[in-house]
């Protein structure tokens, strides 16, 4: 277990420096640069300079602040995220607990991102905080609705919540072949829920300084990014499991493939980003309430009633 | 129905077309330049600094340091001294103190021998001021140096008297 501990806080730093690193350069050649070369190979350094300089910065508390809460915070948004990686499945062998209800603590733990941005949203007492805090639960919340329940057409075609079983049941076809419309709508979910453009409104840097780790720095400013980028893998990681058939390919390791299709979707997130501006908060709750949420009940409809009928 | 059904799809295709679009330039090769260590060339028609003309047929400069540059300068920032040689005039210093210059042009239009001409520099960070005093005679033996030229001789005058009497009767 300590093994695994380790394991899991090994993968989730050098996956956000990846990651960071990555997403600099997507967002740099979309935009006809180079983005960071300097430190490294073609700036693969880049991340682990800007870490350090992360760490060596003072941690500033603001004096109005409520300081257990704003202390707790960012400590709140990092445990679940570890959590999450006790159930994901890398390859047949490389897992840390096969859980059976595997899916359920997923979704479980990551709901508990909400709770950590309202109370650093909360406690920060600053205005931009706490509409960053708002507008991240109100999005949070109409999204996980269609998240969970897309997720629900695969449970109902598998019959079971343990991820090596969904892996398993993918043995013929990938579930993003008879499931496509569950697969865009895990997607467009999976991004709100991520906060990630065009759904950042909780951090919408252009009118909300930062959002709700406006008053954060240092380390707790850092963990809530490492927290942001290592919810990008667990979604993507989801994704893989329940639609792209984890780690099954060909010739390849099957961690190996694991990943590249963890990173596949990961890019595709990254590539929305760049391409599409910043959603309205009205839009977006519409967008959620009126087409997400009827679609997704549509297709558990259409989901149950085919299991039934064949 | 039809109508929201309709508006889901034409919006799901004009995103699908906005990432084509992004996946483009994401395959494009980039336009930047590393800056210190690659430069692109600068436009012929670029107005930096004056500089002094190489003249192709002689390899050398046409000043003849009348001194009409240094007269018209409305920022007096043009010093010529020059030399008389076999009834010639010869400059010995052309130096420019660039940080006062507007690039009015005026040095250009009025040479009578058109030895200036717009240089292409356009890296023009220094550490002291001193840095953007150029001098415009190492200039024309820098470039030259890249045809493989030897510096321009210092001329010297040919007697002490010829030259002071050239400057009476002036």
């Amino acid at each position: 277990m300590i093994v695994a501990l380790i394991g899991v806080i090994a993968l989730v730093s050098v996956n956000a420096l990846f990651l960071i690193w990555m997403e600099r350069k997507v967002a740099a050649h979309i935009q006809l640069r180079p983005g960071p070369m300097e430190v490294g190979y073609h700036g693969a350094l880049q991340t682990v300079a800007d870490a350090l300089k992360l760490m060596g910065k003072e941690l500033i508390t603001p004096d109005e602040v409520d300081r257990p809460v704003y202390l707790l915070a960012p400590i709140i948004i990092f445990l679940p995220v570890l959590v999450l990686f006790l159930v994901i499945p890398f390859s047949p062998n490389l897992i840390i607990r096969d859980l059976n209800v595997g899916i359920l603590l997923i979704f479980a733990f990551s709901s508990l991102t909400v709770l950590s941005i309202l109370m650093a949203g909360w406690s920060s007492n600053n205005k931009y905080s706490v509409f960053g805090a708002i507008r991240s639960i109100a999005q949070n919340i109409a999204y996980e609705i269609p998240l969970l329940i897309t997720a629900m057409s695969i449970i109902l075609m598998v019959g079971s919540f343990k991820l090596t079983d969904i892996v398993a049941a993918q043995d013929k076809v990938w579930f993003v072949v008879i499931q496509p419309l569950a697969f865009l709508l895990y997607i467009i979910c999976a991004t709100a829920e991520t906060n990630r453009a065009p759904f950042d409104i909780p951090e919408a840097e252009s009118e909300l300084v930062a959002g709700f780790h406006t008053e954060y720095s240092g380390m707790r400013f850092g963990l809530f990014f490492l927290a942001e980028y290592t919810n990008m893998f667990v979604v993507s990681a989801v994704a893989t499991v329940l639609f792209l058939g984890g780690w099954r390919g060909w010739i390849l390791p099957p961690v190996v493939w694991f990943l590249i299709k963890v990173y596949a979707i990961i890019f595709l997130i990254m590539w929305f980003r760049w391409t599409f501006p910043r959603l309205r908060f009205d839009q977006l709750i519409t967008f959620a309430w009126k087409v997400l949420i009827p679609l997704a009940f549509v297709n558990l409809l259409v989901t149950a009633l085919a299991i039934k009928l064949f | 129905m039809v109508a929201y059904f309709r508006e889901m799809f034409v919006g799901l295709w004009s995103l699908v077309a906005g990432m084509a679009v992004t996946i483009r330039y994401f395959v494009r090769p980039i336009v930047t330049v590393q800056y210190p260590r690659q430069k692109l060339t600068m436009t012929p028609k670029y107005r930096g600094h004056i500089e002094l003309i190489m003249d192709p047929e002689t390899n050398t400069h046409r000043c003849t340091a009348c001194g009409m540059c240094v007269r018209t300068c409305p920022s007096s920032l043009i010093t010529v001294e020059g030399v008389k040689v076999k009834k010639k005039k010869l400059p010995v210093k052309h130096v420019i103190d660039y940080s006062y210059c507007s690039l009015c042009g005026l040095c250009v239009e009025v040479c009578p021998t058109n030895a200036l001409k717009f240089s292409n520099e356009y890296r023009l960070a220094g550490y002291q001021r001193q840095d953007m005093v150029i001098d415009l005679m190492a200039r024309l033996d820098a470039e030259r140096a890249t045809v493989g030229l030897p510096p321009l001789p210092i001329p010297t005058p040919e007697s002490e008297e010829e030259t002071t009497s050239a400057e009476e009767k002036a």
